[in-house]
């Protein structure tokens, strides 16, 4: 009874194509955006800037690795290399054409990276399951090669991890150590919300249900007429520009520094887990999953102390790993659209509460 | 215009220059290539009779390493450790059909190989938690000298030779088994067609658990020979990466694919290393691999040896 | 495992008691930033170890430094940058504030200069991270004294033309450079460069990729290609007993392979024991437990506080050990200079700043042979007297066989100011006058 659509009426064509049709979601969403946009009044400096900053800018490369695996059933094992060519990308833009404004120089970053991704993409048009996870492996220890042997991309500095260059937004610093987090979270969550918003009406546009077709059953999506390399390219490219954006925004609102080691394959791995986690095939679940794998190990490491426990670093970060394992097979098994699907069951039962049918 | 005389000229004629070098180049390729042929051993068996792409190979080669040094190290005989081992791993395979397997039949094979990432993960914690993560140096008394053969030129490891006749008598033990035991015939039957192979009776559940226990078994004989060398240690798991590419080039359904794949592989990636590395700035033997297969991909999906039964788009 | 985690528990558990009371009349924070796991775990532990083991010996015999004890939370990195930065957001503010930071790992060090010079917490990279910190005018709050890796990539340069009985005899001679293939490990190659140049060597680059850290044969193979009259070798974690394994199955002879200071532990050179024997490595501390210090951590351990017998006197122990000397010796010069027991971050960094470590201090702290002379000044962050010892694995320990070889500071300098310049120019610093 609390959650119900009924009465909730369209009378235009516009009202019933609405991004979200029901009135109580939208609602719930504004006051999503209304917290959001609250949390630097209330939150302590180091909650935006070491949880909601890297989490924002992990839902994004999420939901990149989300289209291309939960909308178009591709795999990769790259996200982590394409997420580090955004963040040099940015860096050569940033530094080379200083005058740029930064979010446009991120965004170029994006672009670029998208040409990478159509790159490594190709051997998709001839292959498609595990045997794509091996392209994409290679995309992910050729691209960390080349950023680190090319002195070009770090403007042939000496040390190799170059900074990157403090810019303002509106007169305010948004990257560099002047950045204040809180002009560092609107910056990032600005972003979020943007692709955000992009991504929820590229998956119901015809792009969106043409890889959603090519996922379910490639042969008949090739017969109704989609044509499967343009698809499935365009999903790379578009997953890639998510994730270059991250990337960009990861090394110039949150580690500061331009390092190949925080894009390893290891990174890959994690953004995996959030997609799988979270629900394939769900963009809310790309947040879901990016709370929940940012914030479950920094979980683990404090619980301990809470409860008055003392356990060594080393056998949190074990458990960790095992935590993870079984979390992925488990929802692989019993829930395969992840946190998402639980979020929807949820809503479900509100629906009927507090009648029993 | 000098690019490619470095690329083309240069290391052919080096090559021309000392043959021994070459030579030794190419076996220590081939040996460290008898390590990749080994984990791809565990992927194709696995492959075969269940569809399951095993990303968790390269762990199990961890955790069935870690196991056994660990008990060496709390003073159990090497030969009781490893029998020990073995049956760990058997508990494992059987473990693994029971949770993991069984509730997940029939689904997706993407979703089969995120589900064994999974398993990647909780076994590397699952090893590191019990033995610890720290560097094991494992002796078992396998020779560690090097010979010098013609005339003192080429250097060989005596370890490498001895992993490559202990991979080449396992190989033929598997070989005979699948050809001669009922079970081997079973599997075989399986991996042709799991329906028929069902209706006459194969109990599949049963031969999964082999499979898997045999590719715990491979990958106990493939740690033994490497922690041997380096040491028992995490990064294992990173180097069975590229057994990923081995498949690719030698084909997912094939014994002898998975082997001279990983033979080429071995050896191509210390050649292009040693003559043309230096030309890109050294370091490409991390992503030679890789690259090869993505060659391979586009213009060969099946690889070498395996069967066309790759979706192909 | 398990039986060691209840001691370590039972340990930590002492320790939490112990600054419980401590924390009530004022101490000064430190955050601790392990990487008790993952790969480099077997660095990590000794290193954190020694660290701790100095401050909690102070705490137990001094009860700090100037009535002021130390307190100390560990927050375990990995070794992963970002785990560091969260690191370091999550404990910066803990105690009433940090006073100074070792980050222990070159990745986070470069996500943190900027960072903390904004929180006014200096950090103190001994022998890491960026070396262009060492210009002070434009890196205030980093501090990278005894040595960075240029001056010792040019001590070692230095070394090599002492054996070979005169720099001039460098010339055609071939020196392999086996490194790391990371910002960290390429981090030497400028002045070998520029030093390979000046004295006529030839250098002949193998960078070990990062995922074959413990595959390096193709490596070498090249060096057995080339046969180079000396290998230098800059490795980190399992790089380090890989390569030594390697280097022993070619037969390299072990005298010419000289080490960094990050590739001389012991846990790099056990697994080869005895094929490692003769390996030499650069280090900027002395080896062993024969110092007077040991018998104050021995007695702060007979009182169940630290980390009793693990890795006590291994060379990151003591690492750990000599980075804490320099702290808690900057905190002293603080103290005498501000009249005051309780220092902020920016008065550990005067402290830091004017530090004057003499042969008759280092002979008061019991540290004689352990800790390097050292003076920092404003513009020299680095201390004025850049030097490394050789260390020498005997198939047992290590032994120091050589006296302090000095840098090639005319050489190093300039490439110093050069990158720091070019850092400022990229960041809009006015580098800060110093006279």
């Amino acid at each position: 009874m609390l959650y119900r659509e009924a009465g909730d009426f369209k009378t235009t064509y516009a009202k019933d194509q609405a991004l979200i049709p029901i009135r109580q979601d939208r609602v719930m969403l504004y006051i999503a955006i209304a917290l959001a946009l609250l949390l630097p009044f209330v939150a302590s400096d180091y909650f935006l800037g070491s949880i909601a900053i890297p989490v924002l800018i992990m839902v994004i490369a999420a939901t990149g690795l989300n289209l291309l695996l939960g909308y178009c059933g591709q795999i990769s094992l790259g996200s982590g290399a394409f997420m580090a060519a955004g963040a040099y990308m940015a860096y050569k833009c940033a530094t080379a054409f200083p005058w740029l404004p930064m979010p446009v120089s991120i965004i170029l970053a994006g672009l670029a990276t998208a040409m990478i991704g159509i790159a490594f993409g190709l051997p998709a048009v001839r292959i498609k399951g595990f045997y794509l996870a091996v392209a994409t492996l290679a995309a992910q220890f050729f691209l960390l090669w080349l950023f680190t042997h090319v002195p070009w991309f770090v403007n042939y500095t000496m040390s190799g991890v170059p900074t990157p260059p403090p810019a303002t937004v509106l007169g305010v610093y948004v990257t560099g150590a002047d950045a204040p987090n809180w002009a560092k979270y609107l910056f990032v969550l600005s972003f979020t919300a943007f692709l955000t918003w992009i991504a929820y009406n590229l998956v119901r546009s015809r792009i969106g249900r043409s890889w959603m077709a090519i996922r379910d059953m490639d042969i008949a999506a090739e017969l109704i007429g989609i044509r499967p390399l343009w698809t499935k390219l365009t999903a790379f490219a578009i997953s890639s520009f998510y994730c270059g954006v991250a990337g960009a925004l990861w090394s110039f609102c949150f580690i500061n520094t331009v390092e190949p080691t925080a894009f390893d394959i290891n990174r890959s791995f994690q953004i995996l887990f959030m997609v799988i986690i979270g629900g394939l095939g769900s963009i809310l679940g790309s947040y879901f999953g990016a709370i929940f794998i940012t914030l479950f190990p920094i979980f683990l490491n404090s619980a301990p102390a809470w409860l008055g426990l003392d356990i060594p670093g080393d056998i949190i970060t074990h458990l960790e790993f095992m935590i993870f394992g079984a979390m992925i097979v488990f929802f692989l098994i019993v829930e395969p659209n992840g946190l998402a699907r639980l979020w929807q069951l949820g809503k479900e039962k509100l629906r009927l509460w507090p009648f029993p049918h | 215009m000098e690019f490619l005389s470095d690329f083309f000229v240069a290391p052919i004629m080096e090559m021309v220059d000392a043959p021994e070098f070459l030579a030794e180049v190419i076996i220590a390729g081939l040996m460290s290539g008898v390590m990749y042929s080994l984990v791809g051993l565990g992927f194709v068996l696995i492959f075969k009779a269940s569809g399951i792409f095993n990303f968790a190979q390269g762990v199990m080669v961890l955790f069935a390493a870690l196991n056994f040094v660990g008990l060496m190290d709390s003073g159990v005989h090497p030969i009781i450790a490893f029998i020990a081992t073995v049956v760990i791993m058997t508990v494992l395979a059987m473990a693994i059909e029971r949770v993991v397997l069984r509730r997940l039949v029939n689904q997706n094979q993407l979703i089969l190989f995120m589900s064994t990432i999974g398993i990647a993960f909780f076994l590397e914690g699952f090893g590191e938690l019990i033995w610890g993560g720290n560097v094991r140096p494992l002796d078992i008394g396998i020779p560690d000298d090097v010979v010098f053969i013609a005339n003192g030129t080429i250097l060989i490891q005596e370890a490498d030779l001895f992993a490559g006749a202990t991979a080449a008598l396992l190989v033929t033990i598997l070989a005979l088994g699948f050809r001669y035991t009922a079970v081997g015939r079973a599997l075989r039957a399986v991996a042709d067609d799991h329906q028929a192979a069902l209706s006459i009776g194969i109990p599949l559940n049963n031969i999964w658990v082999i499979v898997w226990a045999v590719a715990g078994f491979v990958a106990l004989v493939a740690g033994i020979m490497w922690g041997t060398k380096l040491g028992v240690q995490f990064s294992i798991s990173i180097v069975a990466l590229k057994a990923l590419p081995v498949l690719i080039l030698g084909g997912f359904t094939s014994i002898p694919g998975a082997i001279i794949g990983g033979l080429i592989i071995g050896a191509g990636e210390k050649v292009a290393e040693v003559y043309w590395g230096s030309l890109f700035g050294g370091a490409i033997e991390e992503w030679f691999a890789y690259i090869v297969a993505l060659l391979f991909l586009l213009f060969r999906p099946q690889g070498l040896f395996g069967e066309k039964i790759i979706d192909r788009v | 495992m398990i039986l060691r985690t209840l001691t370590l528990a039972a340990t930590a558990v002492a320790t939490l008691a112990s600054a419980v009371p401590a924390m009530a009349e004022g101490g000064h924070f430190i955050p601790v930033m392990s990487y008790r796991t993952g790969p480099y775990a077997p660095n990590g532990v000794p290193f954190a170890n020694g660290y701790v083991d100095y401050f909690e010996m102070l705490n137990h015999r001094d009860g700090g430094v100037g009535g002021v004890p130390f307190i100390l939370e560990e927050c375990e990195t990995g070794y992963k940058t970002d785990r560091g930065i969260e690191c370091y957001d999550r404990l910066k503010n803990n105690n009433n504030g940090a006073v100074v930071l070792s980050p222990w790992s070159t990745g986070t060090t470069y996500g943190l200069i900027e960072k903390a010079a904004k929180d006014e917490i200096p950090l103190v990279t001994l022998g890491y991270g960026r070396t262009s910190a060492a210009d002070g005018r434009v890196f205030p709050w980093v501090f990278n004294f005894p040595a960075t890796y240029w001056s010792q990539a040019s001590s070692m340069v230095r070394y090599i033309g002492q054996e070979m009985g005169g720099l001039d005899k460098l010339k055609g001679k071939k020196i392999s450079l086996v490194h790391f293939d990371h910002p960290g490990g390429r981090e030497p190659i400028p002045t070998l460069e520029l030093l390979a140049e000046k004295y006529g060597f030839k250098m002949n680059k193998l960078p070990v990729a990062l995922s074959s850290l413990s595959e390096q044969k193709s490596t070498w193979l090249q060096v057995r290609k080339n046969r180079p009259d000396y290998v230098l070798f800059f490795g980190w974690g399992v790089m380090n007993s890989t390569g030594l394994k390697e280097a022993a199955a070619i037969r390299y002879p072990m005298d010419k392979m000289l080490g960094w200071w990050w590739s001389g532990a012991e846990a790099d050179v056990q697994p080869s024991a005895e094929a490692a024997k003769g390996y030499k490595a650069f280090s900027m501390h002395g080896a062993g437990i024969e110092y007077p210090v040991f018998d104050s951590i021995k007695e702060m351990h007979a009182a169940g506080k630290g980390y009793e017998g693990e890795a006590m006197g291994d060379v990151l122990y003591n690492r750990g050990l000599v980075n804490a000397a320099y702290i808690a010796e900057a905190m002293v010069v603080a103290q005498k200079h501000f009249g005051r027991a309780q220092l902020t971050g920016s008065d550990v960094r005067w402290g830091l700043e004017n530090l004057d470590v003499t042969k008759e201090r280092i002979e008061e702290l019991g540290l004689t042979g352990l800790m390097p002379v050292t003076k920092v000044t404003c513009e020299n962050h680095e201390g004025t007297t850049p030097a490394a010892l050789v260390q020498q694995w005997d198939g047992k320990k290590w032994n120091i066989i050589s006296d302090w070889i000095p840098a090639m500071s005319d050489v190093v300098r300039p490439l110093v100011e050069q990158d720091a310049a070019l850092y400022a120019k990229e960041n809009n610093i006015t580098p800060r006058t110093c006279s």
